[in-house]
């Protein structure tokens, strides 16, 4: 972004939310005694990540990445993971929560309410206590939901992982205070500002890579309530009298793919989804299922700890 | 869809029901920033919980967390974006609450412009006054005023002139240079992103215009170059870059910046972002920056402008907002954190409280929650910063307790004081009253030569004899004459000329009130080395004010004596006599601040010897001086 900008020429809202991210990275690193980067694999994850080697280029990235593996990731996901972090020399860490593997949980036998709390929430607490990380940076935009928009860039946790929205520490400046008692810790949004379309105009500036499921493609798929669902590999249960069918869509958002839907669409490459996004008229989170299982879902995941 | 478009922050702040939420509600829909599936839902929750009978209830779209939606209030900063094709929008929605002061200052802090919303039907209300004030103090340059439910007064112009009218008044008290005015109806849209037909009397543009006008990054960019280091990056040995955000100004490879902590000068060698170098940057960009030497540069120095220095010091003087439930008290302790810099600190003095509704300095002996203060403060390192108004990043910072690791207070850095052992804190010199002060630096070594023992030799001691009067009172004349009849008795004497003085020491001085006392602080640090030194000292300097000679009195060594000489020739003959033509120039309006014609001179109450050089001759007037030396005892071997 920098190299098109000259002396008291306007930088462009790419380039001072960039810069902005960058300072935040530092920031922590600077602070914080042990931190890591929530990698979970989409378009935001991709932004972070890059972002993050920028910031501290020509030096390797100075934390490692974690993934919480529900197992039930589209295959493309975990191929593009591993990809990434072999080409970038990335010290990546996965988990995957234990018992619920065990007790076989899944989005279809326990309800995607059940299965996120344990394959997700409690994964990434467990996960993030046996590293001792005090500060962990996730993707979350402010613009994603209405009760994220009150969310700081430094968001406060308390010795049991929990975010209480009474007891956040006021952000003036970009001044971060890092202060953190024994077993507290900060979940640390670098992409706060960021809109989706701010994502997608940043992944076509600076050419970053991402899994191929968010370019169209015939795909096999059933439709489940109005919604296309992925059959990505024979664990789908599929009714009676279903077959799945080649449509050709792609991804908004990437998640665990019994949760998430596609859209259709003609869009097969970076230029071409800024396009379409130009005249959707949904919100991403429309294709996520998690959200809608109760009026304030997203909140209440929040303060059980969820990202 | 264009990729280069510019960035605005702004915050929005009004009284409960100023309908604040619905504003922002009706600029994400006018601008096309709402989903279809939002905008579903937004129809549902306003049947349901609505407060618009009949239409969308656009507050609905901008509430968030479930306690608020159940009270009705918004608790808390949130944040929303939306972009035109030319500008990427960000709002920092803060409370109209009563006691949210802290979070109008948080949304204010990272904002350029202010959208302040009025009702109609009110007008300006107290705490139209108060979040005025807060946008003032945290820096705001630009102000929106909404004057909103223009449909509740019947579109009526006079209204809307009358409010304009009040609110130009109150603004005027307060230090925010572009105010503009709309009238509008959010409910409806009127002159929020479209043009009113209700109001054909509006010649002004529709608040979206407004918001696309402003530029703020250029005068940004146009600042003195900062460069807070947040990190030192030393991948390897060939490599070491210091890694920060430019905070104001620009610069380019081959400049010289100056390192504040040490005052060192480099030249900057490469300017990276990423696997870039690049030949420039500007604020607020984030780059790493090299430098052609190896200069001890750690994390919380400031690498500033060679020619336009920041602040250092250890003291400062700043208003802070106080955030916490118990009050702040003058001698507590705190993390002090600048944007990369930590040390601790402890708070000297509370000057006053400032109250947000008058906008009057009110004497204080503690803040409460949410009050703003003047304090000063006492690091226990010297800190490099800049004050607030000229640099917003490099003058602000937080006050942390060191138990709860709570963010306590906001602070708004006025300007740097003296050290700590310099000559304007005698008491503190020697002292190390910041808890575990690793970096008391500048120790105050005792002599070992005591003053005793020179005056023994000399066979008199040290003592400053201070000549004060107007311009052309005779000063110089008689302290050059004390000086003459001192020397040929074998004292040890020395002539301090104010004038003389601001040909070199003083001459960066002007003479406005400010200028003036430290022209007199100077002239007396100098007047206490040379006593120190065992001379005795005739300063001859106008001093007009009262307190200043009080200062020179109360700076000096307690064993060292003080003889305010009032010379007192009328202004007439001051005036007639005018050997340098200053009284004509001043009377001609050519100099400004001239003591006695545009200035005042506060006459001596209580002087240790009164002159009056238009009826006495000048042998009488030192003999006087004289024999107030040897009544002293200042003469020991006469």
């Amino acid at each position: 972004m920098g190299d098109s900008t000259s002396v008291n020429q306007s930088l462009s809202h790419l380039a001072q939310l960039e810069s902005e991210a960058i300072a935040i990275f530092r920031e922590v690193v600077a602070q914080m005694a042990n931190p890591v980067l929530l990698y979970s694999i989409g378009k935001d994850s991709s932004v972070l990540l890059h972002l993050a080697r920028k910031a501290f280029a020509p030096e390797p990235l100075p934390f490692p990445l974690l993934h919480i593996d529900t197992t039930w990731k589209f295959r493309e996901m975990i191929a593009f993971r591993d990809a990434t972090a072999e080409k970038f020399g990335l010290d990546l860490h996965v988990y995957t929560q234990p018992q619920g593997q065990a007790d076989g949980l899944t989005p279809f036998s326990h309800g995607s309410a059940r299965y996120t709390d344990v394959m997700k929430t409690q994964a990434l607490r467990e996960a993030l206590a046996r590293g001792a990380y005090d500060a962990a940076f996730g993707g979350a935009r402010r613009d994603e939901e209405r009760s994220r928009a009150k969310e700081r860039v430094f968001s406060h946790r308390n010795s049991e992982q929990r975010w209480d929205p009474k007891n956040q520490r006021p952000e003036l400046w970009g001044i971060f205070n890092g202060a953190c008692g024994p077993g507290e810790s900060f979940r640390v949004f670098p992409l706060s500002n960021w809109t989706e379309q701010d994502i997608w105009q940043y992944i076509a500036a600076e050419n970053i890579a991402i899994p191929s499921l968010y370019f169209a493609k015939e795909r096999p798929c059933v439709q489940r309530d109005g919604k296309w669902f992925m059959v990505d590999d024979d664990r789908f249960p599929l009714l009676e009298n279903e077959q799945p069918v080649l449509k050709r869509v792609r991804f908004r958002t990437l998640g665990c793919y019994p949760l998430t839907a596609a859209i259709e669409s003609d869009a097969t490459t970076v230029a071409e989804i800024i396009e379409e996004m130009a005249h959707i008229r949904v919100s991403e989170r429309e294709g996520r299922l998690i959200d809608s299982d109760s009026p304030h879902a997203m909140e209440q995941k929040k303060r059980e700890g969820y990202f | 869809m264009n990729t280069e478009k510019a960035l605005l922050r702004f915050l929005t702040c009004g009284s409960v029901d100023d309908g604040k939420s619905t504003l922002i509600g009706r600029l994400l829909y006018d601008t096309a920033s709402i989903y279809d599936d939002q905008l579903t839902r937004l129809t549902q929750d306003s049947k349901r919980i609505g407060t618009q009978r009949d239409g969308l209830d656009f507050a609905l779209l901008v509430d968030g967390l479930e306690a608020e939606r159940e009270q009705g209030i918004t608790i808390d900063v949130a944040y929303r974006y939306f972009s035109t094709d030319t500008r990427k929008f960000i709002i920092a929605d803060a409370p109209g609450h009563e006691q949210y002061t802290r979070n109008m200052a948080t949304a204010a802090s990272v904002c350029d412009v202010a959208v302040i919303l009025i009702d109609a039907r009110f007008g300006v209300q107290t705490q139209t006054r108060r979040h005025s004030f807060i946008c003032a103090l945290m820096g705001i340059q630009h102000v929106i005023v909404a004057v909103n439910k223009m449909d509740a007064v019947q579109f009526d112009q006079a209204v809307y002139k009358q409010i304009q009218q009040d609110y130009l008044a109150l603004i005027g008290q307060l230090d925010i240079p572009d105010v503009r005015f709309v009238p509008m109806c959010a409910l409806t849209g009127d002159n929020v992103v479209h043009p009113s037909e209700q109001m054909p009397w509006f010649r002004g543009q529709p608040l979206l215009h407004y918001l696309h006008g402003i530029d703020v990054q250029q005068a940004r960019a146009g600042e003195h170059f900062r460069f807070p280091v947040q990190r030192v990056s030393r991948p390897s040995a060939s490599f070491r870059g210091y890694q920060g955000r430019i905070t104001s100004g620009s610069i380019q490879v081959g400049d010289s910046i100056r390192l504040m902590s040490t005052g060192a000068v480099s030249r900057i060698t490469d300017i990276r972002l990423g696997e870039q170098s690049l030949s420039q940057a500007q604020a607020p960009q984030s780059v790493t920056l090299c430098i052609a030497d190896a200069l001890d540069v750690s994390r919380g120095d400031l690498l500033v402008d060679k020619q336009h220095l920041s602040q250092l010091s250890d003291r400062l003087r700043a208003r802070v907002l106080w955030f916490a439930a118990r009050p702040l008290e003058p001698g507590a302790q705190f993390t002090l954190q600048f944007l990369t810099k930590q040390t601790r600190a402890r708070v000297e003095r509370l000057h006053h409280q400032i109250d947000v509704n008058s906008f009057a300095e009110v004497p204080a002996v503690m803040l409460s929650c949410n009050d703003i203060g003047v304090v000063d403060l006492r690091c226990a390192e010297s800190v490099a910063f800049d004050d607030y108004v000229s640099h917003r990043e490099t003058g602000a910072f937080l006050l942390v307790d060191n138990t709860t690791g709570q963010t306590v207070a906001a602070g708004m850095v006025q300007r740097a004081l003296p050290r700590a052992g310099s000559a304007s804190t005698p008491a503190a010199a020697g002292q190390s009253d910041v808890e575990g002060n690793p970096n008391a630096n500048i120790r105050w070594h005792v002599p070992s030569v005591t003053s005793h023992e020179r005056a023994a030799v000399r066979g008199h001691r040290p003592c400053v004899v201070w000549f004060t009067g107007l311009s052309g009172s005779g000063k110089s004349t008689l302290a050059h004459a004390l000086d003459r009849r001192l020397f040929d008795m074998g004292c040890q004497s020395f002539v301090l000329d104010g004038d003389n003085l601001r040909h070199g020491l003083n001459k960066d001085l002007g003479f406005t009130p400010e200028s003036r006392s430290e022209n007199v602080r100077r002239t007396a640090e100098v007047a206490k080395l040379l006593t120190d030194a065992g001379i005795i000292v005739n300063a001859a300097i106008i001093s007009p004010f009262t307190e200043d000679r009080a200062t020179v009195r109360a700076h000096l060594s307690e064993a060292v004596d003080f003889l305010e000489v009032f010379v007192d020739t009328p202004l007439e003959e001051c005036e007639r006599r005018d050997p340098k033509n200053l009284y004509k120039r001043a009377r001609a309006g050519e100099i400004a601040n001239f003591t006695g014609i545009s200035s005042p001179y506060e006459t001596p109450v209580a002087p240790d010897v009164h002159l009056y050089p238009a009826k006495d001759s000048i042998e009488d007037c030192v003999e006087q001086v004289f024999q107030a030396l040897v009544n002293r005892g200042i003469l020991t071997q006469t």
